[in-house]
């Protein structure tokens, strides 16, 4: 839509694109920097250079290698799939009020959590973890299955959304049974709903890194196609677009990419149905641009609301989901404010 | 469709909504009779009948006191959350949206869950004033403060019904992010007191829920009839509906604050049972297939859903109480799933 606006040459766009994609790009390696040397002890930037190259085990290499090297891939990882997701589902569903959890996908994975809690006695959240990950998963392959089935020869925006809700509803409803009933499965609920990247070690980050990775290809291989249909469904089908399987590879790429960090990280939902509406006057409606600023201002985001957390609560800590909305919500509002959103 | 018609307004009238509406007021008198009946002294009808009008009986008590009051708040909060979301879902032509994006019932939670967690004490309920008073009341606090933040913030000449909402995701997010942390900071028996206040329970409702909701309802049901054709020029889109020659912003704005004031209600009296209010318009649309959420039929959708949903969460898990938000969304989401697998043709 800004596009069109003034009509730009479309060199200059892509100039501009490419400006902005660096300066995302920067942005995202400075929250790096502040993720891994801010901390309830801060480490000079010298000795953290020191213990990525040329660890000898000193006090700041392990505080590094093993506490802040973790958490900051993670949050990157989570970051980058929530946003991409978000992008994805606002753009499949056309409704800015999308998140990724609509899929069913956030409450997927803490009934199945929870469950785990209840019936095998899992006593933490990162046991479970893979629990979460094959609840999101049959999740979202149910509201996909209702959406496709509530259509006409594909799920419409509107019974995918609505599907999704009714699913979530349910399973949001089992889940605060389970939790009402179980004080200890309420005890991990509850922070598993704040939302935190905080103490799960590297081998969590390895567990979720194949799954985003698969998300993030299907995800790019996603992004022509779901531009065609954001002309209408009828539109894209005359253009020679296969409709149900752009859903369908869409929808795969949500369940992986936000299953993977709700699972690891609790409820972050709120990155996805935020950093899109960031990125989207960044980027234009062209989903190829969205999709990436999407990820790294998810990333930069998520890592930048954690560094806050550590600092602003000392001794403890702030988990990164209330940082968030505290930080980036009023952002968000002031932006909506001040300019004419661009509509989906 | 019929017309109505006086010397200066017409209203139209689809019969399949009116037959609807009434199908759905039999279905809640039954199920409130029903609701009679259960408990922890079970009666046959029959006795129902005699005790309600046999003051000295002890069947009086029972029902006049504890059955009859929970039962009407049920259905009055059913109905006053699902006609605001029929409205809000009308103006932001989403069907996503609910009170919650207006930041009524996420600011009600914040504020009671707050009060619970802080002034909590470890032991026991909270008691005394707190307790009868202090909950709604901070309820209708945070709920309509929550809704001033919000519509002050998409206030900006003129209201954009996009802007509002995405305005509203954006508070909604820090409400429910407060929330949370509020949940994590306190003693777990005050965290669970507090997750079942935002589930939404009807239990220990008395008459001095009942009569707020009502006077709520009497006021703002025939106020939000006036408003039914401005809502359906609404469908069309700003520019168009001003060349129509509707004023765009004072209609919107009554009819959101219409829809504020209820929701803000009925949080208060029962917390924020969140389903009923994005289902029930949904439900009624499909029902009586219109072009958007109707009004009067939600309204008794909304009614319906939370009556059979506290009978079920009544018993149940007896002697166990579920909060009935809970079932509510147990109950409404399957048969949403159903009318969604069924509109496919």
């Amino acid at each position: 839509m800004s596009a069109t606006a003034v009509a730009p040459r479309p060199h200059g766009l892509r100039r501009r694109r490419l400006t902005v994609l660096l300066a995302l790009l920067a942005a995202v390696a400075v929250a790096v920097v502040l993720s891994v040397t801010i901390g309830s002890k801060s480490v000079p930037l010298a000795d953290a250079w020191h213990a990525l190259t040329a660890p000898t085990g000193t006090e700041n290499d392990i505080v590094i290698r093993s506490l802040r090297l973790p958490r900051t891939a993670l949050g990157i990882l989570a970051g980058l799939a929530l946003g991409v997701a978000g992008a994805l589902m606002q753009g499949h569903t056309r409704n800015p009020l999308a998140d990724p959890g609509l899929l069913g996908v956030t409450q997927g994975a803490a009934f199945a959590m929870v469950s785990s809690i209840i019936l095998l006695g899992a006593s933490s959240l990162l046991t479970s973890i893979w629990y979460g990950l094959a609840g999101a998963l049959v999740a979202s392959v149910a509201v996909f299955a209702l959406g496709m089935a509530g259509g006409r020869g594909g799920p419409t925006p509107v019974t995918l959304a609505l599907a999704g809700t009714a699913v979530s509803a349910l399973l949001y409803a089992l889940t605060s049974t389970i939790v009402l009933l179980d004080e200890q499965a309420m005890d991990v609920f509850r922070f598993w709903q704040a939302g935190s990247i905080a103490s799960r070690g590297a081998d969590v980050a390895w567990q979720v890194l194949p799954f985003v990775l698969a998300g993030l290809v299907l995800a790019v291989a996603n992004a022509p196609g779901l531009n065609a249909l954001s002309l209408g469904e009828d539109v894209a089908r005359g253009l020679g677009q296969n409709v149900s399987r752009t859903r369908a590879v869409g929808v795969a790429a949500v369940t992986l990419l936000s299953g993977a960090a709700v699972a690891a990280c609790g409820s972050l939902a709120f990155v996805g149905l935020i950093v899109p509406h960031l990125a989207r006057p960044l980027s234009g409606t062209d989903h190829r641009w969205l999709l990436p600023f999407s990820g790294l201002i998810g990333a930069a985001l998520l890592l930048v609301a954690d560094v806050v957390g550590r600092v602003v609560a000392p001794p403890g800590e702030l988990e990164v989901g209330v940082v968030l909305a505290l930080l980036g919500a009023p952002f968000f509002v002031a932006l909506v404010r001040r300019r004419k959103p661009v509509r989906l | 469709m019929t017309t109505l018609r006086t010397s200066t307004v017409s209203w139209r009238v689809r019969p399949r909504a009116v037959a609807l509406t009434l199908t759905g007021l039999v279905l809640l008198a039954l199920l409130m009779a029903l609701d009679m009946r259960i408990g922890e002294i079970e009666m046959t009808l029959p006795e129902v009948l005699t005790g309600t009008f046999d003051v000295n009986s002890a069947a009086h008590f029972v029902i006049m006191e504890l059955r009859l009051p929970r039962a009407l708040t049920g259905a009055l909060v059913g109905a006053a959350l699902a006609l605001s979301g029929a409205i809000i879902q009308s103006i932001a032509r989403n069907p996503l949206a609910s009170p919650e994006i207006l930041g009524v019932t996420t600011g009600a939670s914040v504020t009671v869950v707050a009060g619970l967690v802080l002034s909590g004490s470890a032991y026991g309920t909270v008691s005394g004033l707190l307790a009868t008073l202090g909950v709604p009341a901070l309820a209708l606090l945070g709920g309509l403060l929550g809704a001033a933040i919000v519509y002050g913030l998409a206030w900006r000449r003129g209201l954009d019904g996009y802007r509002l909402v995405l305005v509203g995701i954006g508070v909604a997010a820090v409400f429910t992010n407060v929330k949370f942390w509020l949940l994590t900071v306190g003693d777990i028996n005050d965290t669970a007191r507090a997750m079942v206040w935002i589930s939404g329970s009807l239990n220990g409702r008395g008459w001095e829920h009942v009569v707020p909701t009502a006077l709520a309802l009497a006021v703002l049901v025939p106020l939000t009839l006036l408003g039914t054709r401005s809502l359906d020029a609404l469908r069309f889109g700003d520019d168009t509906v001003t060349a129509l020659g509707v004023r765009v912003n004072p209609a919107r704005a009554l009819l959101i604050l219409a829809a504020v004031l209820l929701a803000a209600v009925a949080t208060a009296s029962a917390g924020p049972i969140a389903f009923v209010a994005l289902a029930s318009p949904q439900i009624a649309l499909r029902l009586v297939r219109s072009g958007r959420p109707p009004l009067l039929c939600s309204a008794v959708v909304g009614a319906v859903l939370t009556t059979a949903a506290d009978l079920i969460a009544r018993t149940v898990f007896s002697p166990v109480e579920l909060p009935v938000g809970i079932v509510t969304a147990v109950l409404g989401a399957p048969y949403l799933i159903h009318l969604i697998w069924r509109s496919r043709k």
